[in-house]
């Protein structure tokens, strides 16, 4: 079971934030490493899709779907600034 | 220009094709196969049809949704092996533990529907009108999807950008778009790495992509010795497959010297994902 | 109405009992691997297990010690969150009762910890009377890292996300805190049987 990255979120984060992510730069809020939401390190399979830090795997965003509606926890990011 | 005609897409609508991919709402549509061909014995290229279909950008991806009988639902991403302005299609390799890819590769058929989202990217992303720069193309197994379009829009476009392939599979047989790539290697060198099973004779690279091979195949980083004409181009590096087999190539080409921001990386699940 | 693609049918379903399958789940064969993160790699000679309490540590065991406890086979049905069950799996594993009655305190809740940062939060009720272990071998083997080893938590009557893998310890509080996928908006509580999935279920 390997990660993936932020391509494979790519369609559910359009379908989220209303525009293209995966170019969007986030600075971890544990590290404070920044990168592109394409390099996060992704975990899809499990109750709900995770995306940690490549520098410190600190979580910097869970998207659960509950009752068919998306909940997204930008909680571990500093900053998320889209393209 | 060959690239104007390229940014119309099919429906001859002169909006840019790039900012129409990017920035319009992603919702599901309705897909028509319109003809499935067989690749490798594992792996099938399927043509869609979907009327609404906004048009794409080379290395994009889209999602597709599959519905049982019962309301199961399944989705699963796959990149767009079509270059911009030619019908759209993607190539799905099988899985033997998958749930989707068996599907995709050995029941399918023309005339059958399935739901598409998108397209879907910014990052993992070339058009033949931006820079010039030096084109580095590294894939491991099925990620030679996203490199195919991109070398298919390149030559659609007319674009002179050097650019050279690394192609790294388990045997020659399980080489995809074989006879293509040997159709572009007048201009686009293919240097493969047979990891498991090499023809009789082969004088290629036996094994998994080492330091060695990965050298003598990347173009030299900006300011090295030998750096690619033209000599102002960074060269960039899109390298697509198993994240183990992206982290090994992504690490190689860091360590010869190219910024991390121009290697370009899409990992897609490694042994025993679905 | 999404169209329904011919002939796709998803992964084999097993035929099972109705009551043995909670509501919206569905029997699998399979033994998926779901996870938040990198599967840690912890030698069973430097794993410990604690029981701590308001800052401190009231009990530890080495993995030697732990092995010295009293251990039986449990034969369970498991119910993941993503509706998938898997009957009859068969564990070797360790009470958590023994390792509460060794460490001698009380409380109303745990909080269940884990290398690699998961937490899970269980009333204390549902981790004693036999219904909770530490578990180090699964179907006949050591427990592989993927599914949780050296030792994951057990507790196969609520939603799995509750069995937390790679657990170090069982933080022991007044009150409830939620864990890892509590916080991101799942059930406090996790019944299968009353489907309470996700927060406000």
């Amino acid at each position: 079971m390997n990660a993936l990255d932020g391509n494979a979120i790519g369609g559910l984060l359009q379908e989220v934030f209303g525009t293209e992510m995966t170019t969007a730069t986030g600075i971890c809020g544990s590290c404070g490493a920044t990168g592109q939401v394409a390099e996060f390190v992704v975990f899809l399979r499990a109750p709900g899709t995770v995306a940690r830090c490549r520098n410190c795997s600190a979580v910097l965003m869970v998207i659960v779907t509950a009752h068919g509606m998306n909940c997204v926890d930008l909680r571990g990011l500093a900053d998320l600034a889209v393209a | 220009m060959a690239g104007t005609a390229v940014r119309r897409g099919l429906s001859g609508r002169a909006a840019a094709g790039p900012t129409r991919a990017l920035r319009r709402t992603l919702t599901w549509q309705v897909a028509t196969v319109a003809a499935v061909r067989t690749e490798t014995a594992s792996t099938r290229t399927i043509e869609l049809s979907a009327p609404d279909w906004p048009g794409h950008r080379a290395g994009q991806h889209l999602d597709v949704r599959l519905t049982a009988a019962d309301g199961y639902t399944a989705e699963r991403s796959y990149s767009i092996a079509a270059a911009p302005g030619e019908p759209l299609a993607i190539t799905v390799q099988r899985l033997d533990d998958g749930e989707v890819s068996p599907y995709l590769t050995e029941e399918l058929r023309a005339g059958d529907q399935l739901e598409v989202r998108g397209p879907i990217g910014g990052y993992f992303v070339w058009d033949a009108d931006g820079p010039a720069s030096p084109l580095l193309l590294a894939a491991g197994g099925s990620g030679i999807v996203p490199l195919r379009s991109i070398l298919r829009h390149r030559e659609l476009a007319g674009a002179t950008v050097p650019a050279r392939l690394l192609y790294s599979v388990r045997s020659l047989a399980d080489v995809i778009y074989r006879a293509e790539l040997e159709r572009f290697a007048g201009g686009v060198p293919v240097t493969y790495a047979l990891t498991r099973q090499q023809p009789p004779g082969w004088t290629g690279h036996s094994g998994r992509v080492d330091g060695a091979l990965l050298a003598g195949v990347a173009w030299p980083a900006a300011g090295l010795p030998g750096s690619a004409p033209p000599a102002a181009a960074d060269p960039v590096a899109y390298v697509c497959g198993p994240t183990a087999f992206v982290e090994t190539i992504a690490e190689g080409l860091v360590q010869l010297g190219y910024p991390p921001g121009r290697v370009k990386t899409e990992r897609f699940g490694g042994p025993g994902g679905s | 109405m999404s169209p329904v693609s011919r002939g796709f049918h998803g992964r084999r379903r097993d035929d099972a009992p109705a009551e043995r399958v909670p509501p919206g789940q569905y029997v699998t064969s399979d033994f998926p691997v779901l996870s938040a993160g990198p599967t840690p790699h912890v030698p069973a000679d430097q794993w410990t297990f604690s029981i701590r309490q308001a800052g401190s540590v009231l009990k530890s065991w080495t993995w030697q010690e732990m092995r010295a406890l009293p251990a039986e086979t449990v034969t369970a049905d498991i119910h993941c969150v993503t509706r998938w069950s898997k009957l009859d799996t068969r564990w070797q594993a360790v009470s958590v009762d023994t390792l509460l009655e060794q460490a001698g305190a009380e409380a109303a809740f745990v909080l269940a910890y884990s290398d690699g940062g998961y937490t899970t939060d269980l009333p204390i009720a549902d981790v004693t009377d036999g219904q909770a272990w530490l578990a180090f071998g699964y179907d006949g083997g050591p427990l592989d890292p993927e599914h949780g080893g050296p030792v994951r938590l057990l507790v196969p009557h609520l939603y799995f996300w509750k069995s937390a893998k790679w657990v170090r310890g069982l933080e022991l509080l007044d009150q409830d805190e939620p864990g890892f996928w509590e916080t991101y908006g799942y059930h406090m509580y996790g019944d299968p049987w009353r489907e309470q999935r996700y927060a406000g279920d």
